[in-house]
C-alpha cells in the first residue's frame, strides 16, 4: 500500500493493565487514510481498553501513541476533537427528543447546522422518529441516533466498540454505508464486533489474544 | 463556545422538563424555613429569620446536587463529555451556570417570600437578597466539586452533603451576617471575594474529579 509514506495514525508496544493485572502488551497497529482496523478477541480480552487507550481516555502502562508522528498524550484535547468515541452506553438523555440529543452531541463538538443533523437522522432512518423522546426509541433506534452523531460532526477518527449490537440488517447497511463514506474520504475506522460487519478491503486486522496479547497484523 | 451554550442549552432543557426536581427544592427549603418558624416561636423568631432562611436555603440545595453529573456518569455522556473539543473546565462551568439558574435562582425567588412568613425585619431584605445572590453561585460551585467527588459511591447523596456542609460554614456565617444592616457592606464584599475564589479553584478541581470517575 502506500508503503513510503509514515502513518497517520500509529500505536507501538502498547501495554493496558486494569485492577492489578496486564489485559494485554506488546499491541502495535498502523493506520493511513482511509485504513479500517478491526479488533477481535474473546471477552475480556481488552477490546474496549484498547479503543479508550486510542481515546486517550485510558493512560497505557507501556508504548506510544502518534498522531502524524506526535505523541497524542502532547495535546490530548486536539486528540479528542478529531475522533468519535461510540461505547457501550450512548449517552443519550431519555428526556430529550432524538433531534435535541443529535444537535446537543454535535454542537458540542463543532457548530453543526440543523440541516446537516436531519440529513444524518434520516442516514439512519430516523427522520420520522425526530420528535420522540429518547426513552419512547427501542435499544436499536438508541444505537442508531447514537451512530448518526458520526455523520452529523466531522471527525478524523472513528472508534466504534460494538456499534453493530441490536442493529436490524438496515441499521447494520447504513453503518456499513458511512463507514465506507468515511473511509473513501480518507477517514480512519477502528471497530471492535463481535457482529460480522461487512467492511471493503483492505481491512487491517489486531486480534487481541488473552493469553499472549501479541497482535499479527495482516492485510486481507 | 457553541459547545459551552449547547451545555448549558441541554442542562436547562432538562432541568424545566424535570420540573418536579426544582419543586421538591423549594419545598424542602418552604417546609426546613416553616419547621424552624414553628420551632423557635413567634417572640424570637424575627431575629433567627436571616440565619433560619440561610440554612434552610443550604440543606435545600444540597437535594439538587445529584442531578449535576450522576445522569451523566449513569447513561455513559460523561465519557463523551470529556472526549469533547470543550475543555472540561468549562463543561463544569456550564453545567454549574446551569444548576444556579436551576436550584440557585428558584431559591432566590422564594427567600422573600419565606422572610415576610419569617417576620424577616424590614431593613434585612435587600442584604439577605445581595448575599444569596453571591451564595448560592458558591453553593453551586463547591456541590458540583462535592457531586464529582462521590459519583460512583454508594449512598452518594449523603456523602455530598457530609462532603460540602461543612465547606460552605463561612458562606453561611457571611451571608447571615449580611442581613444586619449595620454591618455595612463588608460581609456582602467578603461573599463576592468567596465566589471569585470558588469560581477560580472549583471548576479545575471538579474537572480533576470527574477524569477519575470515568475509568
Amino acid at each position: 500500500m502506500t508503503a513510503g509514506e509514515a502513518p497517520l495514525f500509529r500505536g507501538e508496544d502498547i501495554a493496558c493493565r486494569r485492577g492489578g493485572h496486564e489485559l494485554f502488551h506488546g499491541v502495535g497497529f498502523a493506520l493511513w487514510p482511509g485504513d479500517a482496523l478491526l479488533l477481535t478477541g474473546p471477552n475480556g480480552s481488552g477490546k474496549t481498553s484498547l479503543l479508550q487507550v486510542m481515546a486517550g481516555l485510558r493512560t497505557p502502562s507501556a508504548g506510544r501513541l502518534d498522531w502524524q508522528g506526535r505523541d497524542i498524550r502532547d495535546d490530548l484535547a486536539a486528540h479528542a476533537g478529531r475522533l468519535h468515541h461510540i461505547g457501550h452506553r450512548t449517552g443519550s438523555r431519555a428526556i430529550l427528543t432524538a433531534r435535541e440529543d443529535l444537535l446537543f452531541w454535535s454542537r458540542v463538538r463543532a457548530p453543526v447546522s440543523r440541516q446537516r443533523c436531519l440529513l444524518a437522522l434520516a442516514r439512519f432512518d430516523l427522520l420520522h422518529l425526530r420528535d420522540l423522546p429518547v426513552q419512547a426509541l427501542s435499544s436499536g433506534q438508541q444505537r442508531r441516533l447514537a451512530l448518526a452523531r458520526l455523520l452529523a460532526a466531522p471527525a478524523d477518527i472513528w472508534l466504534l466498540d460494538e456499534p453493530a449490537v441490536g442493529l436490524d440488517l438496515s441499521g447494520l447497511a447504513s453503518l456499513e454505508a458511512a463507514v465506507a463514506r468515511h473511509r473513501r474520504s480518507g477517514g480512519l475506522v477502528v471497530i471492535a464486533t463481535h457482529t460480522p460487519v461487512e467492511l471493503d478491503n483492505p481491512v487491517r486486522g489486531l486480534e487481541l489474544d488473552r493469553a499472549s496479547g501479541q497482535v499479527p497484523e495482516h492485510g486481507s | 463556545m457553541t459547545g459551552f451554550f449547547a451545555i448549558i442549552l441541554r442542562e436547562l432543557r432538562t432541568g424545566l422538563r424535570h420540573l418536579s426536581d426544582i419543586s421538591a427544592v423549594l419545598a424542602f427549603f418552604a417546609l426546613v424555613a416553616t419547621l424552624f418558624a414553628f420551632g423557635v416561636g413567634p417572640r424570637t423568631l424575627g431575629d433567627l429569620a436571616g440565619g433560619v432562611l440561610w440554612t434552610a436555603a443550604l440543606l435545600a440545595a444540597m437535594l439538587s446536587l445529584d442531578r449535576l453529573f450522576q445522569p451523566d456518569h449513569d447513561d455513559g455522556g460523561l465519557v463523551l463529555l470529556i472526549l469533547s473539543p470543550v475543555p472540561l473546565e468549562l463543561v463544569v462551568l456550564a453545567k454549574v451556570i446551569a444548576h444556579w439558574l436551576t436550584a440557585g435562582v428558584p431559591i432566590l425567588v422564594l427567600a422573600p417570600l419565606l422572610g415576610l412568613a419569617l417576620q424577616l425585619p424590614e431593613g434585612s431584605l435587600p442584604g439577605l437578597l445581595t448575599g444569596m445572590a453571591l451564595g448560592t453561585p458558591i453553593l453551586s460551585l463547591l456541590g458540583a466539586l462535592g457531586a464529582a467527588l462521590v459519583l460512583g459511591a454508594r449512598r452518594a447523596g449523603v456523602l455530598t452533603a457530609l462532603l460540602i456542609l461543612p465547606l460552605v460554614i463561612p458562606v453561611l456565617i457571611f451571608g447571615v451576617a449580611a442581613t444586619d444592616p449595620a454591618n455595612g457592606a463588608a460581609p456582602v464584599l467578603f461573599l463576592a471575594a468567596m465566589l471569585l475564589g470558588a469560581l477560580a479553584l472549583c471548576p479545575w478541581a471538579t474537572a480533576a474529579a470527574l477524569r477519575q470517575s470515568v475509568l
